[in-house]
C-alpha cells in the first residue's frame, strides 16, 4: 500500500459530492432505528431495520466509495498522472481499496452496530455480530464494485442492479443463490459470533473462504486492468 | 541522455490502423510531432509513454519496452492533452502527491522547485478547480518535471494557452532541450513547431510522412506544386498560353468554368502571369489558391 495513493483515495471519497451521500445513508439508518425504538417496545424491528441497512445502505456504501476512488479518474483518464510512476500498479488498485473499504466499514458496517444498539440494548453482542458481518459483507463489496469500476465506465448502473436484483430480489426468492450471495456469506459469520443473526446458510468455512478468494480476486483484478490502462484522445 | 526508439511500430483497433509501421529514434533536444488533428499523434504519444500497447513492433526507452514496465517513469515525464481533474486538490498538494509517488528523498523541496520553473508558486495554495487553462497546463508540466526526467514528453502542450503563456512554455521547453534532455511535443501547427523544434517528425493519418531538421521540413512543404483556379475571357486560349510556360506542370479545364493550373515554380508563376495574359490580350477575372489548407500540405508529403 502507498500512503499517498491512500491519501489521495480518501479525498476522493470526501472531496466531492458523493461524500454527502455516502453519509446520508448511515445517519437514515440510524435516524430510522431512532424513529423505530421511539415508537415500540424494546428489540422489535431489529431484523427489519438492520436487514434493509445490510442488504441495501451497506452495498450502496460500498459501491459509492469504490467508484469514487477509482471511477472518475478513469472515465476522464486523468489517472494517467497517478499510473506514470514507479508504482506497481496492484499497489494503486490495493492503495485504493484500502481508502474505500475504510470508508464502507466506518459508514456502511459500524451504523449496521449502532442500529442494533438503539433497537435492542439489551444485546450488545447481536450488535456485534452485525457488525461483523457487514465488515465481512462490506470488504466482499468494495472489492467487487473495484473490480467492477475498473472493468466498466457503468460501474454504478451494474452496481445498483446486482445489489437490488441479485441480493435483493433474486436472492430472497431462490435460495440457491446464497451460494454466491455476498450477504449469505456476512451473515454466516456474524451467526458465528452471535446465534440472534439468521445464518446464510452456506455453512461458516464456504463463507470465508468464498470472502476471501472474491476480495483478493477483485483487487488483483482491478490492479491487472490498471496495467492495461490505455491513454485515449480527447476526440 | 536518453533515447525513445520506435521500431515498426503499428497499432490497429480492428479494421481501424491509428498507427501504421513507424519507426523513429527521438534523442536529446527538443523533437516536434507534427500533423493535422487525427493524425495519431496522441496514440503515438500513448504507445511512447506506455500507455498503449503496440499492435506491432516496440517501443523502447534506452533498451527497455515502455509497456508495462512501471521502472521507465523514473525517467520520463508525461504531459498528456487530459485535463487533470483532481479540482479538489490545490496545485501544491497535487505537484507534492506526484513527487511522493515518485519515491523523491525530499518530494517538498522538489515540489517547490518545479512550482518555480513552471512559475506556479503563488497560485499553488489555491484548489486546481479555479485555474485557468494556462494554469492547469503549468500545474500539469510541473507534475511531470517534479522528478527531474530525462525524457519529457507533452500532448498539444500550446492548446488554448494565452501568447505571453506560450512564450514562457517555449522558452522553458527550449531551456530543457538545451540541458540534454530528450523533448518531444506534438502540434498540429508548422509555426508553432519550428519555433521551438530543431527535428520534425511529420505524422498524417497514422503514418511517418516526413522527418527532418525545420528548414527540409519547411522545403518540403513550401517547394510544391501548388493548385490554383485561374479564369479568364477566354479560358481555352488562357489554358494554351499557360502550359507554354517552365513553371505551369498540368492545366486542365473546368466544367463549370476556369482553369485548374499547377505550379511548380511558384515565384516564377507570380511573375509570368500578369505578363502572360496582356500579351495575349486576356482579361483575368480569377486567380484562387485551391488548396492552401495544412491539410492538403500534409497529404502531399504523403503521396510525395
Amino acid at each position: 500500500m502507498n500512503r499517498t495513493l491512500f491519501a489521495l483515495s480518501a479525498q476522493a471519497v470526501v472531496g466531492r459530492r458523493r461524500g454527502v451521500v455516502l453519509l446520508l445513508l448511515p445517519l437514515a439508518l440510524v435516524g430510522l432505528a431512532v424513529v423505530v425504538r421511539l415508537l415500540t417496545s424494546d428489540a422489535v424491528g431489529v431484523e427489519a431495520t438492520v436487514g434493509l441497512g445490510y442488504t441495501l445502505a451497506l452495498p450502496l456504501v460500498a459501491l459509492l466509495a469504490a467508484t469514487a476512488v477509482l471511477g472518475p479518474e478513469v472515465d476522464d483518464g486523468s489517472i494517467v498522472y497517478l499510473l506514470a510512476k514507479p508504482v506497481s500498479r496492484h499497489t494503486i488498485a490495493r492503495s485504493k481499496f484500502a481508502a474505500a473499504w475504510l470508508t464502507t466499514t466506518a459508514l456502511g458496517a459500524l451504523p449496521l452496530a449502532v442500529a442494533s444498539l438503539v433497537l435492542d440494548s439489551a444485546h450488545p453482542g447481536r450488535a456485534l455480530a452485525l457488525g461483523a458481518a457487514g465488515v465481512v459483507a462490506g470488504t466482499v463489496y468494495t472489492a467487487l464494485f473495484l473490480g467492477l469500476a475498473a472493468l466498466t465506465r457503468h460501474a454504478v448502473v451494474v452496481g445498483l442492479l446486482y445489489t437490488l436484483f441479485w441480493e435483493g430480489v433474486i436472492g430472497s426468492v431462490l435460495s440457491g443463490v446464497k451460494w454466491l450471495s455476498v450477504g449469505a456469506w456476512g451473515r454466516e459469520v456474524g451467526h458465528a459470533v452471535d446465534d440472534l443473526v439468521d445464518a446464510g446458510g452456506t455453512g461458516l468455512g464456504y463463507a470465508v473462504v468464498a470472502a476471501l478468494v472474491v476480495s483478493v480476486g477483485s483487487v488483483w483484478f482491478a490492479g491487472d486492468r490498471l496495467r492495461s490502462f490505455t491513454l485515449r484522445g480527447d476526440e | 541522455m536518453s533515447t525513445l526508439v520506435l521500431d515498426q511500430v503499428s497499432r490497429w483497433y480492428g479494421n481501424v490502423v491509428a498507427v501504421n509501421g513507424i519507426s523513429m529514434s527521438v534523442g536529446p533536444g527538443i523533437t516536434g510531432l507534427l500533423g493535422p488533428n487525427g493524425a495519431g499523434k496522441t496514440t503515438l504519444i500513448a504507445l511512447m509513454s506506455g500507455f498503449l500497447a503496440p499492435s506491432a513492433g516496440t517501443v523502447t526507452l534506452d533498451g527497455t519496452p515502455v509497456w508495462r514496465t512501471t521502472d521507465v517513469y523514473r525517467h520520463l515525464g508525461l504531459v498528456p492533452e487530459r485535463e487533470v481533474s483532481f479540482g479538489y486538490l490545490t496545485g501544491r498538494r497535487f505537484v507534492l502527491a506526484n513527487a511522493e509517488l515518485h519515491g523523491l528523498p525530499d518530494p517538498g523541496a522538489a515540489t517547490e522547485r518545479a512550482l518555480e520553473v513552471v512559475d506556479m508558486v503563488e497560485p499553488a495554495a489555491r484548489r486546481i478547480g479555479t485555474y485557468s487553462k494556462g494554469m492547469r497546463q503549468r500545474v500539469k508540466l510541473a507534475s511531470a518535471l517534479v522528478h527531474d526526467p530525462s525524457v519529457l514528453l507533452l500532448d498539444e502542450p500550446f492548446n488554448g494557452v494565452d501568447p505571453r503563456q506560450r512564450l514562457h512554455l517555449m522558452a522553458l521547453l527550449r531551456r530543457m532541450g538545451a540541458e540534454g534532455r530528450t523533448v518531444l511535443f506534438s502540434s498540429h501547427i508548422l509555426e508553432e513547431v519550428e519555433q521551438v523544434a530543431r527535428q520534425i517528425e511529420v505524422v498524417v493519418s497514422g503514418r511517418h510522412a516526413a522527418s527532418g531538421e525545420f528548414g527540409e521540413i519547411r522545403r518540403l512543404m513550401t517547394d510544391r506544386p501548388v493548385q490554383y483556379v485561374v479564369s479568364a475571357d477566354d479560358d481555352r486560349r488562357l489554358a494554351a498560353c499557360l502550359i507554354a510556360e517552365p513553371s505551369v506542370v498540368a492545366v486542365a479545364l473546368r466544367p463549370d468554368g476556369g482553369v485548374s493550373v499547377s505550379v511548380a515554380d511558384f515565384g516564377a508563376f507570380a511573375l509570368r502571369l500578369p505578363a502572360v495574359t496582356r500579351e495575349q490580350g486576356l482579361r483575368l477575372l480569377e486567380l484562387a489558391p485551391t488548396d492552401d489548407s495544412l491539410e492538403s500540405v500534409f497529404s502531399y508529403l504523403v503521396e510525395g
